[in-house]
């Protein structure tokens, strides 16, 4: 393990505030004295048998301090479980000062692990980047970015009471710097996997090996999580189901090549996708493959990703593959669930996305919680006995051709790699690379009698003067002294040594930025947005009776009439060739609202279910309920008062409901009659002020009568306020979209002010 | 070129192996394909490596890349751009990231071409 020196973080600030916003100009103050809290990665504390609510659960993890639980989690006494795995979410507005506000909304619905892709195109510089400039698809990974975003999780961490990883990537050419950089900035987790460069960003073959072999040590050097690249294949391969056994090649690659130069097993984590997706049979031909996996990786870890390969525009399918795709990890094993957003198939993550995909990934690992114990996979099956079998020889056939071709780099010469052929097949369409061509072809250098390298957790020949061990690396050999002991400390010692570059382009920069977006930021003006702050964009959902084609140029014209501007339709889906089509359409929208001149009325405060239920109990409360006047309306009455929808009876009120038409008299005659506490009158139809009669009759009714005080006065209905309701003798007025609960809670509070 | 899946004609040797013996069969020939990566990696290096090593020793990134460069250049990345730059902080007394800098600014080159050769 590292040294690390404890300091005084630089730049602290006070805790988050959940009613307040995130202080962005705050968060960069002093940001240059930062320095992270701790290194390494976070596993979840696992709580065995956890008792929540009425449920004992069998794989979950401690809960969170703050969190927003799933939409039902009100019938169950607001529990939030946590699942037993790390739950990923990734993030790519291009913007780390947006990004940040989405990591804290994820947090919240219980993501711990916050991926951030990097800007297209950083793979292929030989170097770092400094400063905040905007990313394609992804920031510019810097250290600033990193710094400032590392410095949010820990305010972020502290505020939903779960350590939070943080994750980019360790790949392309600059590999070994940015590693030391992520080690020093407290980056938790990265993507590290030389097979990566060569296939995908085709960086020269032996310059990624030599690289990747310092850039893993470095990240040994504080136990950051590894992930790996293989799950790419399935991306790529046109057949993905066919590159199964290439899979467990290349993920045997990794994780031999990290062993071999000093990464213990259980930080390196194994990037598998489930191939397939339906109207493929897919769970019965990706589980012998997870399987396999399982079998042949027990001591790695794994992070589970989901499938992205044949994800179209449509949130509700990608919804759908993705739980199918955890119940394959609920079925096996994750250590690591990631998620992928179900718009990634139409643009670049949404904020909102972000959240959903979280919450479809712990609502199905804790629907799912302890199933394994029920449902177990039959290994003696004959298929998938077979399959299992199949999948690992064929691996083996694979290492094995590799071998006699003449090893790694003459395999991927002769494109043995992401062949949509399912190994020993071939169709001849694998990537093919020169070992002498790609990016930086021909800078490794072999290293001297000499070479030196006065610094700790490197990699490989080093001719340090006698007593000097590696820096206490992985499978370090024991030594009196450090590297860094001949410069006085390097950067993994003394986190005082680290520098800081502010800003070199004053143009394309995080202040600029925030400046365009400072007066809305200032007054608190609200503009809608999906990735970056005001951005304006909407998406509006219309379903047009018309065929696709005519639907989407429809569409854009509804659009421009709704004052959208760069409509663009981003999913559209037939319901029938000539009946119609559903259409997602996005604009801009440009407008602000000013909170303050909203007229916004007082919530109503609703009570818990059983503190109203003891209190009808207790009172045996009554309350007779009609449409009164000439109406025939009943179902909003039916609303409030049925046990089905959630009304009045749910908590024991009992009910007398007198029909429609009801004559005022009557409504209290029968009050009491049943000796009912609450009356509740519905009045809908308004034309010679009826709705206004009706309530002051009936409070003066109860006046003549000398038991006002004994009812509560009730009415109900689509043009009905609260305020009016009460100015014309009411105690209290429900309107359109009142529920049961409002009405209970009403009445419960109300008879408590009262005595009565 | 193209080839049918011939999984069944070329399998006979794995039939006979238990599970627990194709697996150490896999992991062993694993190992065989990285041994000679991890070897070539553990002798060599490379302008982002020695970059990474000068990041180490406190050196901010547009200066090791100014450094490495010219180490590069002039053929000097096979000694360790970090011995480069230790060498002239010991010979001016100054720290690495000081020597670093009056290196990237072109300064004492002759310092390093009196111990490794090459132009001043």
């Amino acid at each position: 393990m590292s040294d690390q020196t404890p300091r005084p973080a630089g730049g602290a600030m006070p805790p988050l505030d959940p009613h307040e916003k995130i202080d962005l100009a705050a968060l960069l103050e002093g940001i240059e004295d930062y320095r992270p809290r701790r290194k390494g990665w976070h596993w979840r504390e696992q709580v065995p048998d956890q008792q929540l609510h009425k449920f004992v659960y069998k794989e979950t993890s401690k809960g969170l301090k703050n969190s927003i639980p799933l939409p039902a989690a009100h019938y169950f006494g607001d529990i939030d479980p946590q699942p037993d795995c790390v739950v990923t979410s990734e993030i790519a507005s291009g913007r780390f000062e947006d990004d940040i506000r989405r990591m804290r909304m994820a947090a919240w619905h219980g993501a711990d692990h916050m991926m951030v892709i990097r800007t297209a195109g950083q793979s292929h510089m030989d170097g770092l980047l400094e400063g905040t400039p905007e990313g394609v698809g992804g920031i510019a990974v810097t250290r600033k970015q990193v710094r400032a975003t590392r410095k949010a999780l820990d305010l972020i961490e502290d505020e939903v009471g779960r350590p939070i990883n943080f994750h980019s990537y360790v790949s392309g050419v600059a590999g070994p710097e940015m590693a030391v950089m992520f080690v020093e900035e407290g980056v938790n987790g990265a993507h590290q996997d030389p097979q990566y460069n060569v296939l995908y960003r085709n960086i020269n073959m032996y310059r990624s090996f030599v690289d990747a072999a310092v850039a893993k040590h470095v990240m040994a050097s504080v136990r950051m999580a590894q992930i790996d690249g293989a799950h790419n294949a399935n991306a790529t391969a046109v057949e993905a189901w066919n590159v199964m056994p290439e899979l467990l090649v290349q993920h045997a690659i990794n994780s031999a090549y990290s062993v071999s130069v000093g990464m213990p097993k259980e930080d390196i984590c194994l990037s598998t996708v489930p191939p397939d997706a339906a109207p493929a049979p897919c769970m019965r031909m990706d589980l012998p493959y997870a399987v396999a996996l399982r079998d042949l990786f027990g001591e790695y870890r794994m992070r589970a990703q989901e499938n992205t390969r044949y994800m179209e525009a449509d949130g509700r399918d990608a919804t759908v593959s993705h739980v199918m795709n955890l119940v394959i990890s609920r079925l096996t094993s994750a250590d690591i669930q990631s998620t992928i957003t179900p718009d990634e198939g139409r643009n670049v993550p949404w904020h909102y996305n972000n959240v959903a995909a979280v919450n479809t990934a712990k609502q199905s690992l804790v629907g799912m919680d302890g199933l394994r114990e029920m449902v177990k996979l039959d290994r003696e099956a004959p298929e998938l006995k077979a399959k299992v079998r199949e999948i690992k020889e064929r691996a083996v056939l694979f290492l094995e051709a590799m071998l006699r071709e003449g090893g790694y780099f003459a395999s991927v010469e002769e494109a043995y790699f992401v062949d949509s052929g399912i190994y020993p097949e071939t169709h001849d369409d694998g990537i093919a690379r020169k070992s002498d061509g790609g990016v930086a072809a021909g800078t490794i250098v072999e290293r001297a009698a000499d070479y030196l390298a006065p610094v700790c957790h490197h990699f490989g020949e080093n001719h340090l003067p006698e007593g000097l061990g590696d820096g206490g690396a992985v499978g370090g050999a024991a030594s009196t002294g450090k590297p860094c002991d001949l410069i006085g400390g390097c950067t993994l010692c003394d986190a005082e040594k680290v520098p800081f570059i502010d800003e070199l382009d004053p143009e394309d920069n995080v202040s600029a930025r925030l400046a365009q977006t400072a007066e809305l930021r200032e007054k608190g003006l609200i503009k809608p947005e999906v990735e970056w702050a005001a951005d304006g964009w909407v998406v509006v959902t219309m379903f047009l009776p018309a065929a696709p084609r005519v639907a989407e140029f429809a569409a854009l014209e509804f659009g421009k009439a709704m004052n959208l501007r760069d409509c663009e339709v981003i999913n559209k889906q037939v319901m029938h060739p000539a009946e119609g089509t559903l259409i997602e359409l996005k604009g801009r929208l440009d407008a602000v609202v000013d909170p303050a001149t909203l007229t916004i009325p007082p919530e109503s405060v609703v009570m818990s279910d059983a503190e109203i239920k003891a209190f009808v109990t207790e009172k045996k409360l009554k309350c007779v309920a009609a449409t009164v006047g000439e109406d025939e309306h009943s179902v909003g009455m039916r609303e409030i008062i049925d046990i089905k929808h959630g009304g009045l009876e749910k908590w024991g009120f009992a009910c007398e409901y007198l029909g429609t038409s009801a004559p005022v008299e009557k409504v209290l005659d029968a009050a009491l009659e049943h000796a009912a506490r609450i009356v509740l009158i519905s009045t809908i139809i308004t034309h010679g002020d009826m709705h206004r009669n009706n309530m002051e009759k009936l409070a003066d009714l109860a006046v003549e009568k000398g038991v006002r005080d004994k009812l509560l006065l009730i009415s109900g209905g689509t043009q009905v306020t609260d305020e009016l309701a009460r100015s014309w003798g009411m105690d209290a007025g429900f309107g359109r979209g009142a529920k049961g609960i409002g009405v209970a809670s009403f009445v419960v509070r109300t008879m408590r002010e009262r005595g009565m | 070129m193209a080839r049918e899946d011939t999984y069944l004609q070329i399998r006979g040797h794995l039939a006979e192996l238990s599970d627990e013996q194709l697996e150490a069969r896999f992991w062993e020939l694993a190992q065989q394909v990285v041994d000679p990566l991890v070897e070539l990696a553990r002798t060599h290096t490379s302008p982002s490596i020695e970059r990474s090593v000068l990041m180490r020793m406190g050196v901010d990134s547009p200066t090791c890349m100014a450094v490495v460069g010219e180490c590069e250049k002039r053929g000097l990345l096979e000694h360790g751009a970090g011995h480069v730059v230790l060498h002239c902080g010991t010979t001016w007394g100054c720290s690495a990231p000081e020597a670093a800098r009056r290196l990237a600014a072109g300064e004492g080159w002759d310092v390093v071409a009196q111990k490794w050769g090459g132009a001043a």
